[in-house]
């Protein structure tokens, strides 16, 4: 009935108490993850959609460029007139959509992967700087933030799109220096906390230089949030690069991505729906598998943050 | 002199992920009538939890209450708290027995007015109207030294000073005249000037309204001029209970001496060091099957590591729970 | 209070500014707007003709301030399809769109709040792993994708719904539950974590220490908090669903800004996404102003904060 947290028990603490070794974290975080069975669930989905973009040609039955005109619009397996040569069916153009879902991991997780590490980078180095100069730096680089995190996001994306033209590069480019804010935001938050927690003060006063200072004791404290807020993040960002395919604004046409297969399967909807359920289920579990990764990690990384469990 | 709380053998036990945390490992004391009682330990060593649990406090799950009896005599004769029905409970809390926290800051809420905030004790336990519980409210803010006190009862929180609204705490609690305040480290948030004011005001409620008063502190040189009995905990058990100055003059539990020796005395010559205990505080996720101090201890000898010392006389109104005779410099007998 | 909203209001402003100069740089940063805005095949001359009567061919600081002074009165230039204003375009189509989203948003808030309350107060219930397993779905099923599928189910299968257009009531419901998903799963989760986030302060341990009734505390001291902390939730959330209204109106053919934002950039009318997107921040800027007024009445550390 009563509602207060308990006290901290002593051995609760964080995957990254500086006091244990890295066995004892690694120890917790797979004590943790076993106990949270939908992290593990999350760590299995991601882990299968990596591996499908590793070795996409490997798993594909077929070249996912490859159009078969007498093979077109073949409905999945297990429907009515459905074959086992093509599992998942083929598209309009006859090409093998289990095979062009495999490849779209590729798209979707080198849009995340280095829109992240983009927006990762510029917001690093952006939040540290401001947090860590303070003074008039630190209200111009907040108050930038605070301009583009006010701006509808979605609608500056797809106008910036529409703009640049389609390409892998534009695409990247557009999620790493939009989200970039984000991280900006979240790093500047942790280096004033970690400035006001006075250990930052005894370094200096033993004599430590800056960049020892921020190697040693100020990044250590940041990576937790900021694999976190990566794993969201990128998860946001493979969702998105679906919605500008969508829109046909992403990568070209010819591309196989996920958002491109929904475009061209939307206009066959009502003849043909596999086409473009079989996208939307893959960007589903992509999303889903992320998403529960990030709560996971947070709950390990990010003991302030965790969740309240039973 | 009249018992008005008697606790014996408190057990309270948190099961988290990480393992049954032993916060609260049999606790057992007493208070007389309008007796001031400090409670005195390092952080997590369960004095907090001890009195949380005493009024159903602590969070449920994943706290839990598993032992003890908590008797207590007030207007309406004697009852355990630990065995009481929810409702009956909340009777208590806060009619019979007032709380005041550590951080005042956190401990108002926010977006109602402070009057309103002491009036709502005044309507639930008096069964006063609005009215009579607004006026009774300003004379409530009045008595804990707020000026103005009328145009006060509609601030919120935010326009005062923490010093300001760890009075209005007080006001909430002293609200129903309870037979005793429970006062959890009322001023450790505080500046040094303030808690100073703060102590002051308990001991005028006290000599006022005549409430018995725990005072749970880790700090020992705010407990001299104010506490009557002293009680020292360690390891979510009592190690040593005694009169003040008897605790002062002849400490007998070695944590005891350590807390002492820890503590900055102005009225010997100022160079005196500052004396830490070494080692770390127990780690609660352990079950509890020796003396929770042994690790720390300078004097342990084998019996230390093997059985839970239990509370034994050392004194006029002095128990100890050490198996150690500090001034015979042996085993204790018995 | 009054100096909250005027600075509140003068952030706004700053806002607005930094947007155009964001909007007016990246029409211009492939270096020729002429050649974006004609079509693939225009020739080298009809192109050139083009650059000098929009004036591209001006210097850039000429440029912006024309640009800025026109917008500032409200002269977004002539669509490029239409070749009539762009803005009375744009009024046109923002009823449809509004209705949308706060369709979308009722039903959101009617669906998602009760879960975050139930489950925040019972952790661990059956109705609590509903409640996060629905946030969990909002947030990973790609809401354009759902439209189509819905659509599939509802409205070709089952013929309950028309699947495109916007003339009986009933064509609303299934565009405005799709732009609300996403909202609904944060919804819940934020309303979930709020209750536990309020059931665990400090003043509601006070609370319990007075001895009120437990309804009194849920009622008076946790839920007004919670309310507090979710109308600047409910404020975000709304300008996210204008944004998402571009997928959704597209699919369900609905005659609002969204639908009108995919059209233009499918006729490559520039000058109309560009209005779009001034217009866009606006309304999303003033959204976000009228969320701040309305904290500001119902929190008092706001309204009488010095």
């Amino acid at each position: 009935m009563a509602t207060r947290e308990p006290p901290p028990p002593q051995a609760a603490d964080s995957l990254l108490d500086v006091e244990r070794s890295f066995g004892q974290r690694l120890a917790y975080a797979g004590r943790f993850l076993w106990r949270d069975r939908s992290g593990m669930i999350g760590l299995v989905l991601f882990l299968v959609v990596v591996a499908a973009a590793l070795f996409a040609p490997q798993i594909s039955p077929y070249n996912p460029l490859a159009q078969n005109l007498r093979d077109s619009k073949i409905p999945p397996a297990w429907y009515q007139g459905g074959s086992l040569d093509y599992l998942f069916g083929t598209d309009n153009l006859g090409r093998d959509i289990f095979s062009r879902i495999i490849y779209g991991t590729r798209v979707s997780l080198t849009v995340g992967f280095f829109g992240v590490l983009i927006a990762g980078t510029l917001g690093l180095v952006l939040g540290a700087i401001a947090g860590y100069v303070g003074g008039r730096v630190d209200s111009i680089i907040v108050g930038g933030v605070n301009m583009v995190l006010s701006l509808p996001y979605l609608l500056f994306v797809v106008f910036i799109a529409s703009i640049l033209g389609r390409s892998l590069i534009n695409v990247i480019l557009i999620f790493g220096i939009t989200d970039a804010p984000i991280f900006a935001r979240v790093t500047r938050g942790e280096v004033l906390r970690i400035r006001e927690s006075g250990y930052i003060e005894s370094a200096i006063s033993v004599g430590a230089r800056s960049g020892r200072i921020i190697f040693d004791h100020i990044l250590p404290n940041l990576i937790g949030p900021l694999i976190t807020l990566a794993t969201f993040e990128m998860s946001r960002m493979i969702f998105y690069e679906a919605g500008l395919g969508f829109l046909g604004l992403s990568v070209p046409p010819t591309v196989p991505s996920w958002g491109n297969m929904l475009a061209a399967g939307r206009k066959y909807l009502t003849s043909s729906p596999w086409i473009a359920t079989f996208p939307g289920l893959a960007i589903m579990f992509t999303s889903l598998g992320m998403n529960l990764l990030g709560d996971w990690l947070r709950d390990v990384l990010d003991p302030r943050l965790r969740r309240s469990r039973k | 002199m009249a018992k008005v709380l008697e606790v014996k053998d408190l057990v309270t036990k948190f099961y988290t992920l990480d393992g049954v945390v032993h916060a609260v490992n049999g606790v057992s004391f007493d208070l007389d009538e309008g007796e001031t009682l400090a409670i005195v330990g390092e952080s997590g060593c369960g004095k907090s939890v001890t009195m949380l649990s005493l009024l159903g406090l602590i969070p449920s799950p994943p706290g839990k209450v598993e032992r003890g009896n908590a008797f207590f005599s007030g207007g309406t004769g004697r009852c355990d708290l630990l065995q009481l029905a929810a409702p009956e409970l909340r009777d208590v809390r806060g009619g019979q027995i007032g709380f005041v926290f550590q951080d005042p800051i956190s401990s108002l809420n926010p977006i109602l007015t402070v009057g309103e905030q002491i009036a709502e004790s005044l309507t639930r336990h008096l069964g006063l109207t609005r009215e009579q519980a607004h006026r009774r409210a300003i004379k409530l803010l009045e008595e804990v030294g707020i000026p103005e006190a009328a145009q006060r009862y509609d601030s919120y929180p935010h326009h005062f000073s923490g010093g300001m609204r760890q009075r209005v705490m007080i006001a909430i609690a002293i609200s129903c005249s309870p037979s005793i305040i429970i006062a959890d480290e009322p001023t450790t948030a505080l500046d040094v000037t303030v808690q100073a004011q703060i102590v002051d005001l308990f001991k005028r409620l006290r000599d006022m309204i005549g409430m018995a008063i725990i005072w749970i502190t880790h700090d020992l040189g705010v407990v001299a001029g104010l506490a009557e009995r002293v009680l020292v905990m360690y390891g979510g058990r009592v190690a040593e209970v005694a009169l003040v100055d008897d605790l002062y003059e002849r400490p007998q539990h070695p944590y005891t001496h350590g807390l002492l020796g820890a503590l900055p005395r102005i009225d010997t010559d100022g160079s005196r060091r500052l004396v830490s205990i070494d080692g770390t505080p127990p780690d609660l996720l352990i079950p509890l099957v020796r003396c929770p101090f042994a690790p720390r201890c300078a004097y342990a000898f084998e019996r230390c590591w093997e059985e839970i010392p239990q509370l034994m006389p050392a004194g006029i109104q002095h128990q100890v729970a050490c198996f150690y005779d500090i001034e015979r410099g042996g085993p204790r007998s018995g | 209070m009054q100096r909250y909203l005027f600075s509140r209001l003068a952030q706004s402003l700053l806002i607005l500014i930094g947007l155009l100069i964001i909007v007016f740089f990246m029409v211009r940063v492939t270096g020729d707007p002429a050649s974006l805005m004609m079509s693939r095949e225009a020739s080298p001359e009809s192109i050139a003709a083009f650059r000098h009567k929009m004036g591209f061919d001006r210097p850039l600081i000429v440029q912006f301030w024309d640009f800025l002074t026109h917008v500032v009165v409200g002269d977004f230039g002539n669509s490029l399809h239409f070749k009539t204003p762009a803005l009375p375009l744009l009024l046109e189509r923002l009823p449809a769109t509004v209705e949308l989203a706060t369709i979308g948003l009722i039903m959101a808030m009617l669906i998602a709040i009760p879960l975050g309350l139930i489950g925040g107060f019972n952790p661990g219930s059956s109705i609590d792993s509903i409640g996060r397993g629905l946030a969990l779905l909002g947030q990973s099923i790609p809401n354009f994708w759902l439209a189509l599928i819905l659509i599939l189910f509802f409205a070709v299968k089952l013929r309950w719904f028309p699947s495109f257009g916007r003339d009986e009531f009933k064509s609303v419901i299934l565009p405005a539950f799709v732009i609300g998903l996403p909202t609904m799963g944060q919804l819940v989760r934020m309303t979930r974590s709020a209750v536990l986030e309020i059931r665990g302060e400090d003043f509601v341990r006070t609370a319990h220490s007075k001895g009120l009734e437990p309804r009194v505390i849920y009622i008076k001291h946790v839920l007004r908090n919670v309310a507090v902390m979710l109308v600047s939730v409910i404020g975000v959330q709304y300008s996210y669903m204008l944004g998402g209204s571009i997928y959704i109106e597209a699919v369900f053919a609905w005659p609002g800004m969204g639908q009108l934002t995919e059209q233009a950039i499918g006729w490559r009318d520039f000058t109309l996404v560009q209005a779009i997107a001034v217009f866009g921040s606006v309304v999303v800027l003033a959204i976000n102003l009228l969320t701040d007024v309305a904290y500001a009445l119902i929190d008092p550390r706001i309204r009488y904060g010095d």
